[in-house]
């Protein structure tokens, strides 16, 4: 086995910087159909509160050209549930997990934390960023002065390493980024959803009953390349990057723009394949451009 | 990817798509078709409308971007299939009544072949409602043994069951909720939804349907539920 695609996140080894994202995988299950999970650099949990949440009502989803809207809303069972009966799979199988929290105010991200030190997971991603709730969620992680504030509390209390993933829609998105690492922040990720709106004439109605939703996909990779870029600049801690990477080159783009590991969100859906075909597609890029870590190339425009 | 046996217009708007296919296709479970690379993004969950002898059938409408780049395929020209999802209809045993409108008469089809095969002497019948022009009626008057035909007005008010009779409509949800209500509550009636989905697998969570024992996936819980489960009766 080669070395290629092992990366370091910190001090926490990677096999490979290819993570699928939060809310694309569910926890991971419905995808071992496809293909066997221990291949990829990580694992992401769909985004979890302290309650469980039924998700938005109404219509969820919407395709844009070369994109999706989504408005779920958050649906999961719930911190305790995961923990009795999901995180026993997902710790199982052997790659890097990582477990994405969200609230909807402080109590409710501090309890959840705490509760998560119950459990030995590698990185958690605090969700200060979901566009598509009414509390909380998106409200921290458009202004830097809120982000790193949440950031503190979290990283006091948590006895894991915390990477804060942001939105696209708020203050300069490095300017957020900045506020993480000085409080604490060990890793950011980016980016959320883009916030968006679809009206549907024949209806003369908005589509989401929630009014806005989140956009993804190919469609928003340009906006999330040069935030990723803007970040990386901005900050010394490792970056994880995501928005609409659907193949290996697309991969390749963030990780020049200095992005330590990606993630694969949207294309998932159009293609359950496509995180072992962009690690495959890394790993021949290495070959064929007799690169010895894929690393050589990271952060290099 | 499989490769196209034949698609063909069978009514204004209506094509049949023939893929040569094998494995293992329930009635009323669904494929997720894709002949575009990312725009558009998604497959499209496209009902089983026939499987047999290596050949698997969609009935479908053209509806957008999707449903008219399936339509312009031609024989011989590959289109990805993934599937089947979707849990399917359960075996019926006993006396068979579907209600089926519009496009929602192509999961139907299957399942009245099905039971045919499983069920030579049982009794089954067939009502079918469109809102300009039928097709595939006569498809179905080979296995029924009746057919009552509606074309623009309301099928549910034809609509008379029999105490053993196990009752499956599809179609649009405003007559499904008309047959959940206008069928006594002594027969059993199952239903197929239909919803906007990304995955088709149960990931995206994007078909989430309310039901009465808390939320569930079309694509995966279902499409088939029973009609207490997802509306009032």
């Amino acid at each position: 086995m080669s070395n290629y695609l092992e990366t370091k996140f910190n001090d926490i080894r990677f096999k490979n910087p290819v993570i699928p994202a939060s809310g694309t995988f569910g926890f991971g299950r419905e995808y071992e159909a496809f293909y066997d999970l221990a291949k990829l650099g990580g694992l992401c949990s769909k985004g979890l509160t302290l309650e469980p949440k039924s998700g938005n009502t109404g219509m969820r989803l919407w395709e844009t050209p070369a994109g999706l809207m989504n408005s779920i809303g958050l649906e999961n069972p719930g911190i305790d549930a995961f923990i009795e009966n999901e995180w026993p799979h997902l710790k199982a199988i052997d790659t890097v997990t990582i477990v994405n929290v969200g609230g909807k105010d402080e109590d409710s991200y501090l309890t959840a934390i705490e509760k998560l030190n119950a459990i030995d997971a590698q990185l958690i991603e605090l969700n200060i960023s979901c566009p598509n709730v009414k509390a909380g969620g998106m409200a921290y992680g458009i202004k830097a002065e809120t982000a790193g504030e949440i950031t503190r509390k979290v990283v006091e209390i948590s006895r894991h390493p915390i990477m804060v993933k942001l939105s696209p829609n708020g203050e300069a998105v490095a300017d957020i980024a900045r506020a993480c690492e000085a409080a604490g922040a060990q890793g950011i990720s980016l980016i959320n959803t883009l916030q968006g709106m679809a009206i549907d004439y024949k209806k003369k109605k908005v589509v989401f009953d929630n009014l806005y939703a989140g956009l993804s996909g190919p469609a928003v990779k340009p906006i999330a390349l040069r935030m990723t870029h803007q970040v990386c600049q901005a900050v010394k801690i490792p970056v994880m990057a995501m928005g609409g990477i659907s193949d290996w080159k697309d991969a390749l783009e963030f990780i020049m723009a200095g992005a330590t590991c990606i993630q694969i969100g949207t294309i998932n859906f159009n293609n359950p394949m496509a995180p072992l075909e962009i690690i495959d597609g890394l790993e021949a890029y290495c070959i064929h451009e007799g690169l010895a870590n894929i690393g050589e190339v990271r952060g290099i425009v | 990817m499989a490769v196209i046996l034949s698609n063909s217009l069978v009514s204004a708007g209506i094509f049949k798509m023939t893929v040569a296919f094998t494995g293992d296709v329930k009635p009323g479970q669904f494929f997720m078709l894709r002949a575009w690379d990312k725009d558009p993004l998604l497959s499209r969950p496209i009902s089983v409308h026939n499987y047999e002898a290596g050949q698997l059938t969609f009935l479908y409408q053209v509806v957008g971007k999707g449903t008219e780049i399936l339509a312009r395929l031609q024989v011989d020209d590959e289109v990805t299939i993934q599937g089947p999802y979707g849990n399917g209809f359960p075996e019926i045993t006993g006396d068979l009544c579907v209600v089926g409108g519009g496009i929602g008469t192509a999961p139907l089809y299957y399942l009245l072949r099905h039971y045919r095969d499983q069920n030579p002497t049982g009794k089954c019948r067939v009502y079918l409602g469109f809102r300009d022009i039928d097709y595939g009626v006569e498809a179905f008057a080979a296995l029924a043994d009746e057919v009552v035909l509606d074309v623009g007005g309301i099928i549910t008010d034809k609509l008379s069951v029999i105490p053993s009779e196990t009752v499956v409509t599809c179609g649009p949800e405003i007559m499904m909720a008309a047959v959940a209500s206008a069928v006594p509550t002594e027969n059993t009636v199952y239903v197929s939804l239909e919803a906007h989905m990304a995955c088709g697998i149960g990931a995206c969570l994007g078909c989430t349907c309310e039901t009465r024992s808390g939320n569930k996936k079309v694509c995966k819980d279902g499409p088939v539920f029973l009609r207490e489960e997802v509306f009032n009766v």
